[in-house]
């Protein structure tokens, strides 16, 4: 346990030194990158120059930066003229609210997908395979245009953009959940499926169970291993989708933000982003490395 | 030591093989189409003026959002460019870019993994962990951030792609080569006399690179639908370009009035995607049934 | 599926199930064609066949467990007195773990790994609702404890990964007398054990036989059912061609495949004949390139060995796995090393192959050193010491074909190399187009031969062979020995062999090393060791191996 958090952190600091050598390695001034498309002025420079401590040496620099960080100090956007960490707070709702919905679409469909169809006749498994294979290859923001098209402009059934009240998480969290729904899905059947040519299923069979009580108490705890394994693929998915979705239907959020910063190179937002998200996947796959051990209890020996 | 006995695997062979031949025939249809159309989409590539006659990029306000119908067959976009035209010329952008990055993923991966299973066990955690910081930034932002430095642009954005993709390819070669370096084969090999070297060039390397193409075929599909996301955030090929992503970017603002400016490029990326992963399936089938 | 009417026929409660012409098929193929086969209450059926003949799917379809995509058709099916032809799923649920328990090999898969072997054994008792709920826990420990599990408490809360193979057998047992049913099922139950923990599997399903349960027990090993059946039905593909009561068909069998396979099982009888036909081996020639090599001395001690071993010690972690052991081999002689799993045969193979370094002790090669030397010394000698190893195809390059991967150990000119692959193949009894074939095109005892072509190949002094024989079928066990030995013969090469199989070891070596715990507790002439065994685990160990009633010769 011990291990695991000295391994996040480990990594944590990795991904901190690895923005910080982007922008140093960065074509062109430092200064020059920082300021990006803000306000230029011989002060303002000079205050870059001194909050980054760039008038000292390297190394100094550097652990100046690492202690900002630890002290939960993200930087100013010296084009929005405010602080980073403010700029996230208030940003960091919409986007949880977006994931943690597609997150739950995507696992409940392919559970449920996963559990109505294994072991059935070959031509539901055929239609189950199909979809996961269409729902991986569409990319994300095509997904969202058409249920865009089909339910807001032509059915009218939910708001085209904005943040405002479940309703409009409906469509975006179906955006961001469907692809989710399809890779989960097909390592879930998978799973099932491998799991129900096992001996011990036909040992359990050979006890009576039903093979709805087969899949329910003994196959897809065994399924969950590998989508467990993939945990860190998929938050990495949700966040990247984050920013696609967010755009595309017009919602606020960390998605936004990093948009933006890129588009107008605000590097001290993007390198905030791009660390925050590196934290996020770490605490998420720190949790689901627990749970694993609770799934197969055999690593534990 | 215990001896298998290979009568109880029996009846799971025998309904497996039953299972087989019913994927084939499903596979009948599926992988022939598949290959017509990356070949359609090769041709797209290298002789664009062979699909599609009319320049994608002249723009004849008249036809405005003109519906699919003669003269335009898949419609015409908000300032009148033939959508036709424009998807067809779009494959040599979008395609590019998700090839190029594959490549550049692929022959980094290989070198890195191949680097990491072979080398000392310090140099090996080392690169281990660097794949893992890597894999930690979710392959979007991590383009993102390659992006924030570089600015937008085709190579840039390919270059994003390679970067984020790296990881992956790296790791998977480097567990390749752990389980080939202890295969049985390998050690046979060492009992002849042969030496290190020649045993890594002889058997090591050459069952390390076999599952390549089937992973590469299968990334490509990935690259492309990333280097169209990026595309439709504004950061890949600049306008008026041709690029799939691109295209449904401008095309998001007409969906009520001329769907067929987003449905085609849309359907273009998916069918391209699908193709490559029931080719790439196909290869990984094939390869499969060659190791046991 | 139709119901045939069976007429007047009573439904015979004499039989708890009857089956006529049975016949089974998987997409058009058919494994089972035609069995007739009853078990009657309190009796103990065997059906032994090797691999492909059908004896498995046919246990299975007895508890309408045949697999999916099958396609099971029958005269006449009867189970527990009602037409089983008529059966749906919820009847043949019903039945399983009530009237009828399973018992398949390796409980280590055979019970759900996540899962504690306690749930498993309640979960018969929940489904066919035997024990209400709240007497469920107590009686798990009461079966435990029926089937000899010690500490029932404890065990019950662990998993199969944390028992030893025989207690998790003893668990599968468990969960398959739970429900009380008049019959097991019990197919291959002792396979993937040590011979003395089947023999315990073998007393304990004795004891569920003497108290009334009927057994239908599908082997490949007519020896391990010898001690149990009252009725042995002999399968090949598909069909039974012979049945009778045990005594009869193991004493004076009928059917020429029945003879044959009771002939193939090698033992001490079969010592210096050919297992495959009986006729006595060539007895080894001395090896001429090592007889001019050394000198003439061959006794033990006196630098005659080609491979000599002493206080050879090696460690995985704390534990010793070779624990000060020492051996010599003569040229041409066969050393034996027999042990149960964990015994640290492998690892000693391992060391005599020089892929490992001891960590105390030396292995000398035809006098000269062979363990603690540069790899690029001892690269030269490597192809003086060749390995056959149990899984051909694990040794085998995958990409390569059979021509390209007898060639490899070989150092000749391109033009002469082919003739010798030809040569090679010959001699091991394939013919010369399977060169160009890949190995998984062909079948398990084919794939062995290759791999005994290409350790031949270098003209090896010794041959280590590591359970060479023990994935195969018996008849084609006795093929791959018999080569072996005229090999062995014609060559004069020294062989290591390492087997689990007391039987195989008894039939092939010279010289025996008995090895448990990583330490050799006997050694000496095979005849001396298993007629006279003076370690309590050695008479313990041949105690325990099932035999075949002797037969007139």
């Amino acid at each position: 346990m011990i291990k695991r958090l000295a391994t996040g952190a480990g990594v944590l600091w990795a991904a901190a030194t690895a923005a910080y050598l982007a922008l140093l390695l960065a074509p062109g001034d430092t200064v020059d990158i920082l300021v990006g498309e803000g306000p230029d002025t011989p002060e303002i420079r000079a205050g870059i120059i001194a909050e980054w401590g760039l008038d000292r040496p390297a190394p100094v620099q550097y652990l100046s930066y690492l202690w900002r960080l630890l002290h939960g100090d993200l930087g100013r956007s010296y084009q929005l003229q405010r602080g980073v960490g403010e700029i996230l707070a208030t940003q960091v709702g919409p986007t949880a609210q977006l994931t943690l919905a597609a997150a739950g679409t995507g696992v409940l469909l392919a559970g449920a997908i996963a559990v109505v169809t294994a072991g059935r006749g070959r031509w539901w498994r055929g239609v189950a395979a199909a979809a996961e294979l269409v729902s991986v290859s569409v990319p994300p923001f095509l997904i969202g245009i058409v249920l865009l098209s089909v339910f807001s402009f032509t059915l009218g059934w939910f708001p085209v953009s904005g943040a405002e009240g479940a309703r409009a998480l409906v469509l975006p969290a179906l955006a961001l959940g469907l692809p989710l729904a399809g890779v989960l899905g097909q390592v879930l059947r998978g799973g099932l499926e491998r799991a129900l040519e096992q001996p011990f299923a036909v040992t359990a069979r050979a006890r009576g169970l039903t093979e709805r009580a087969l899949v329910v108490r003994h196959a897809l705890r065994h399924a969950l291993i590998p989508a467990v394994t993939l945990a860190g693929w998929f938050t990495g998915t949700l966040l990247g989708g984050a920013v696609i979705t967010e755009v595309l239907f017009g919602r606020p959020g960390l998605g936004q933000v990093a948009m933006q910063a890129v588009t107008g190179r605000d590097l001290p937002v993007v390198m905030a982003v791009v660390l925050l998200s590196a934290v996020v996947y770490v605490t998420i796959s720190t949790l689901l490395d627990l749970a694993y051990r609770v799934i197969d209890p055999r690593i534990r020996g | 030591m215990t001896s298998t006995a290979p009568d109880l695997a029996r009846p799971a062979a025998a309904s497996g093989r039953a299972a087989t031949a019913g994927r084939r025939r499903a596979r009948g249809i599926g992988l022939p189409a598949a290959m017509g159309f990356l070949v359609v989409l090769g041709v797209a590539v290298a002789a664009p003026g062979v699909l599609a006659g009319a320049d994608p990029l002249a723009a004849d306000p008249l036809a405005a959002l003109a519906p699919p119908g003669p003269g335009h067959w898949l419609g015409a976009d908000h300032l009148g460019r033939d959508v036709l035209a424009r998807v067809v010329h779009g494959a040599r952008h979008s395609l590019s870019i998700g090839a190029v990055a594959t490549a550049l993923a692929v022959s980094a991966g290989v070198l890195l993994g191949l680097a990491a299973g072979l080398a000392p066990k310090w140099l090996d955690e080392a690169l281990a962990r660097a794949f893992d910081v890597l894999s930690t930034l979710p392959e979007l932002l991590l383009a993102l951030l390659v992006v924030a430095i570089t600015g937008p642009g085709t190579v840039n954005v390919t270059l994003a792609i390679a970067i984020a993709q790296l990881p992956n390819y790296a790791r998977v070669i480097r567990a390749q080569t752990f389980v080939v370096r202890h295969a049985g084969y390998v050690e046979h090999a060492v009992t002849f006399g042969r030496s290190r070297l020649a045993v890594t060039l002889g058997h090591v390397l050459p069952n390390v690179l076999g599952p390549i193409p089937v992973l590469a075929t299968i990334g490509l599909g990935t690259a492309v639908i990333a280097g169209s996301g990026l595309s439709f955030l504004g950061m890949g090929p600049q306008p008026p370009a041709a690029e799939w992503g691109a295209m449904l970017s401008e095309a998001r603002n007409y969906l009520r009035v001329a769907w067929w400016e987003a449905l085609f490029p849309g359907l273009a990326i998916t069918l391209t995607v699908v193709c490559l992963t029931v080719a790439g399936r196909r290869l990984q089938r094939r390869f499969e049934g060659r190791t046991p | 599926m139709t119901a045939p009417m069976i007429g007047h026929a009573p439904p015979a409660l004499a039989t708890l199930v009857a089956v006529e012409d049975l016949r089974v098929s998987f997409g058009g193929t058919e494994v089972v064609r035609g069995v007739s086969l009853s078990v009657a209450p309190g009796e103990c059926v065997a059906v032994v066949g090797e691999s492909g003949s059908g004896k498995s799917v046919t246990a299975r379809t007895l508890l309408g467990l045949a697999g999916p995509g099958a396609e099971v058709r029958a005269a006449a099916f009867t189970v527990d007195g009602r037409d089983a032809l008529a059966f749906g799923p919820g009847d043949w649920r019903r039945l399983r773990g009530r009237f009828a328990g399973l018992v398949l090999q390796d409980a280590l898969v055979s019970l759900d790994p996540l899962r504690t072997v306690g749930a498993e054994i309640a979960e018969v008792l929940a489904t066919h609702e035997v024990t209400p709920r709240a007497g469920r826990a107590a009686r798990v420990l009461e079966l435990l404890e029926a089937v000899g599990v010690p500490e029932p408490e404890l065990r019950a809360r662990q998993r199969p990964h944390q028992l030893s193979g025989g207690l998790r057998q003893r668990v599968l047992i468990a969960s398959a007398i739970a429900a009380d049913p008049g019959l097991i099922i019990a197919d291959e139950p002792t396979t993937a054990l040590d011979v003395t923990v089947q023999a315990q599997v073998l007393r304990l399903l004795a004891a569920r036989k003497a108290a009334g349960t009927a057994l239908l027990l599908i082997s490949h090993d007519l020896a391990v059912v010898a001690s149990i059946a009252d009725r042995i039905l002999v399968m090949k593909d598909g069909r039974v061609v012979e049945e009778g009561r045990a005594a009869d068909v193991l004493a004076a069998p009928a059917h020429d495949y029945t003879r044959s396979l009771l002939a193939a099982v090698p033992s001490a009888a079969s010592r210096g004949t050919r297992l495959t036909t009986g006729e006595p081996l060539p007895r080894p020639a001395p090896a001429p390139a090592l007889a001019l090599a050394t000198a003439t001395a061959t006794g033990p001690g006196s630098g005659g060995e080609v491979l000599a071993g002493s206080g050879l010690v090696r460690s995985y972690g704390p534990r010793r796995v070779v624990d000060d052991v020492s051996f010599s081999l003569r040229p041409g002689e066969t050393l034996g090393v027999v042990g149960e799993s964990g015994s640290g045969k492998t690892t000693l193979a391992r060391l005599a192959l020089a892929l490992l370094d001891p960590e105390h002790g030396a292995i000398t090669l035809r006098g000269g050193p062979w363990t603690g030397l540069r790899e690029r010394r001892r690269r030269p000698l490597r192809p003086r010491v060749q390995l056959v190893s149990q899984n051909p195809l694990d040794s085998f390059d995958p990409r390569h074909t059979v021509g390209r991967l007898v060639a490899e150990p070989l150092r000749l000119p391109r033009a002469e190399r082919r003739a010798r692959v030809l040569d090679l193949l010959r001699r091991v009894g394939l013919p010369p187009e399977t060169a160009g074939r890949h190995p998984r095109e062909l079948s398990g005892g084919q794939r062995q031969r290759v791999a005994i072509a290409r350790a031949l190949g270098p003209r090896p002094d010794v041959l280590v062979c590591d359970e060479p024989v023990s994935a195969l079928d018996v008849s084609v066990q006795a093929q791959v020995l018999d080569l072996l030995a005229e090999v062995q013969a014609e060559y004069g090469t020294a062989m290591v062999f390492i087997s689990h199989d007391l039987g195989v070891v008894h039939h092939v070596a010279d010289r025996v090393l008995v090895m448990k715990d990583g330490r050799v507790v006997e050694e000496g002439e095979a005849e001396e060791v298993f007629a006279r065994p003076r370690h309590p685990y050695t008479r313990a160990l041949v105690a325990a191996v099932p035999r075949l009633p002797s037969r007139p010769a």
